[in-house]
């Protein structure tokens, strides 16, 4: 149990508890649609518009809410907002919306929006819920793109649709295949458990002198 | 609709496009419970049975109801997965109590699970008929359970192995997920 | 809840449970009646039904035209001097203008009927799908109906594996073959290792499995539409897309 000012609802969901790589939540879109950073965003800005919407919205109604349906009318806002996202990114990006396909739908069945919905919103005043949801919903995109950046990168040899590495690059295919998405999302796990481990080495150096 | 042949969607759905492993769905369980060969073969089986129940209320409703609103999909696809799951559980647990011991946590983790959502929104997505939905659901969980188990042994094998303590966990995991599905990558083309 | 933090000291120190499982229940005042719960399902479920249907009547002509766009796009790609095309429906095993009263147009195969400034009819363009290497390969292509002469054809949808086989649309040299008139039914052959017969086409080094599917679908399109295609008055009476 730990307390929390403002500015660290709106941080923590940034980086230190980021949703996909610390907390592992969400792992269905950052692996399935992270073969392009331009794929990455339009995931990451449907899933941000969904948690943001959602979180406000449950915050401001939550004393309407009896607990025993509370997981039922949270799943309806999710639900509903995703249907939204859905239509509009339809309408006015169809191309991206081509790309993601039936991942947009499969956003309502991502454990990190509901997880914030139960953890966070339904106890808290819609001003920190909504500072929270744009905290991890700006972790979630920091994540996605990074993900879709690196294999963009190694398995296309491009970087937004701009060649990075003129015509004798040989692209690393398999980075933008399915099994790259959980190869690449290890080794960035990896990476940072061993600049977690150096961290604590340090420390533990730095409190022995 | 579809003209795919039952085999062609069987196949597809269980080893060239794995749920897990290539669409990535259901990945929860398959980080989760995959630790232990015996819960992930309990978990797999669990997951045939309502991805077959799903598939079946997925159909009645695109076929009766949807037809006129097809807008709102999502919103009632994710109604009907999360009753039907609660429904089963109940029912397994009056008539089969055994078999409730056995799935114990498995039966309500279901509503989150990707897997089971997802297969109602291919299956509408694809236009599959009654039976082709079926085959489908069935294809899909068994894929489903051999990924689990195929995960599972490696894990329990790996466990006794000498790894560097950072490799440990969910980097291994998900390292090792890569390497399964790299592998089911060679089954591509067989169709 | 038992916990309000007042709004105007947001700096008051809340607890947060970031673990779904550590919930804490909030005491409740009285127990709930089934009523209250089954009425906030109900009202959450009525507005939420009501926004979905706004935001539809909004988006769904913006999503019609841009598919019909592409549609268009694609017809007038495989179909090269076309101006202007009608649909026909596939009804019980002839062709017909018009769809049968209550049935969608979608449940019908369709064919389009291209016609030149002239008013003379260039060819019939039609889609179809078979599995490829990782799933469904979607493909429309445009031919003459009496001689079966291919004049094009255009990757709908295919998750060919990037690199190899998705040359089927990306690879130029591949896809100008489709355009050049060659007579169907086609073959796919080596690269390089034609002899100069009619319809070769050459497969794609790497992504021979693609290659053959495209050619397959092409092949088996033209066989299942040429027959019914004899049958039917392909004047252009009524056309009724402009272009």
């Amino acid at each position: 149990m730990r307390a929390t000012t403002p500015t660290q609802d709106f941080v923590r969901g940034i980086w230190m508890e980021n949703p996909v790589l610390v907390q592992l939540l969400g792992l269905c879109p950052a692996l399935a649609v992270t073969n392009t950073v331009k794929n990455a965003l339009a995931m990451s800005a449907a899933t941000f518009f969904v948690l943001t919407c959602s979180s406000v919205l449950i915050s401001s109604v939550k004393h309407l809410i009896p607990k025993e349906v509370r997981i039922a009318s949270y799943i309806l806002v999710i639900a509903t907002f995703v249907t939204l996202a859905d239509m509009t990114l339809q309408a006015y990006a169809p191309v991206q919306h081509k790309e993601l396909g039936a991942f947009i739908a499969l956003i309502v069945v991502n454990c990190m929006i509901l997880g914030r919905q139960e953890a966070f919103s339904s106890r808290n005043t819609v001003y920190r819920s909504l500072l929270d949801a744009v905290g991890v919903g700006i972790g979630f995109t920091i994540a996605l793109v990074m993900m879709g950046g690196f294999r963009e990168i190694l398995g296309i040899g491009t970087f937004f649709d701009i060649p990075l590495f003129g015509p004798n690059f040989e692209p690393w295919v398999v980075m933008v295949l399915p099994a790259g998405g959980f190869l690449m999302l290890g080794f960035i796990i990896l990476g940072l458990g061993v600049y977690e481990q150096r961290k604590l080495a340090k420390e533990a150096r730095g409190e022995a002198a | 609709m579809n003209d795919q042949t039952l085999f062609s969607i069987f196949f597809s759905a269980m080893v060239v496009n794995n749920f897990t492993l290539a669409l990535f769905l259901g990945l929860c369980p398959f980080m989760g419970v995959s630790a232990r060969v015996e819960t992930a073969l309990r978990m797999g089986l669990a997951n045939i049975f309502v991805l077959v129940m799903t598939s079946l209320s997925a159909w009645v409703l695109n076929t009766y109801i949807l037809e006129q609103a097809p807008y709102l999909r999502i919103i009632s696809f994710i109604i009907v997965v999360a009753s039907l799951v609660q429904i089963v559980e109940m029912v397994v647990k009056k008539i089969a109590p055994v078999l409730f011991r056995q799935l114990g946590i498995f039966l309500p983790l279901m509503t989150t699970n990707c897997a089971i959502f997802g297969l109602a929104i291919f299956q509408t997505n694809r236009g599959y008929d009654f039976l082709q939905g079926i085959v489908f659901a069935i294809g899909a969980g068994l894929g489903l359970t051999l990924a689990l188990v195929l995960m599972a042994s490696i894990r329990e094998t790996s466990e006794l192995s000498d790894i560097p303590t950072i490799a440990k966990g969910t980097g291994l995991t998900l390292i090792i997920a890569g390497s399964l599905s790299l592998a089911f990558m060679g089954f591509a083309g067989l169709l | 809840m038992n916990e309000r933090p007042d709004p105007d000291r947001i700096e008051v120190q809340v607890v947060d449970t970031l673990q779904p499982d550590g919930v804490q229940e909030a005491p409740l005042e009285e127990q709930v009646s089934t009523l209250r719960l089954v009425a906030t399902l109900a009202v959450a479920g009525a507005l939420a039904g009501l926004l979905i249907v706004v935001v539809n009547l909004h988006t769904k002509p913006i999503i019609d035209k841009y598919r019909a766009e592409q549609l268009r796009l694609a017809i007038y790609e495989v179909l090269p001097g076309v101006s202007l095309y009608r649909t026909l429906y596939l009804v019980d095993g002839a062709l017909s203008a018009v769809v049968p009263a209550g049935a969608k147009a979608v449940d019908f195969r369709q064919a389009y009927v291209g016609y030149d400034e002239a008013g003379e009819m260039i060819g019939v363009a039609a889609s179809r799908g078979e599995s490829g290497f990782q799933d469904i390969v979607l493909v429309i292509f445009g031919f003459e109906p009496e001689s079966g002469v291919l004049l094009g054809m255009k990757v709908l949808e295919s998750k060919e594996t990037p690199g190899l086989g998705d040359k089927i649309f990306k690879d130029q040299v591949f896809v100008d073959q489709f355009f050049a008139r060659p007579q169907t039914p086609l073959v796919a052959i080596k690269a390089g290792s034609g002899k100069g017969q009619p319809g070769e086409i050459d497969a794609i080094t790497g992504a021979t499995i693609s290659s053959k599917v495209v050619v397959s679908i092409i092949n088996n399109g033209i066989a299942e539409w040429q027959p019914v295609l004899e049958q039917a008055n392909l004047e252009r009476n009524v056309p009724e897309e402009a272009p």
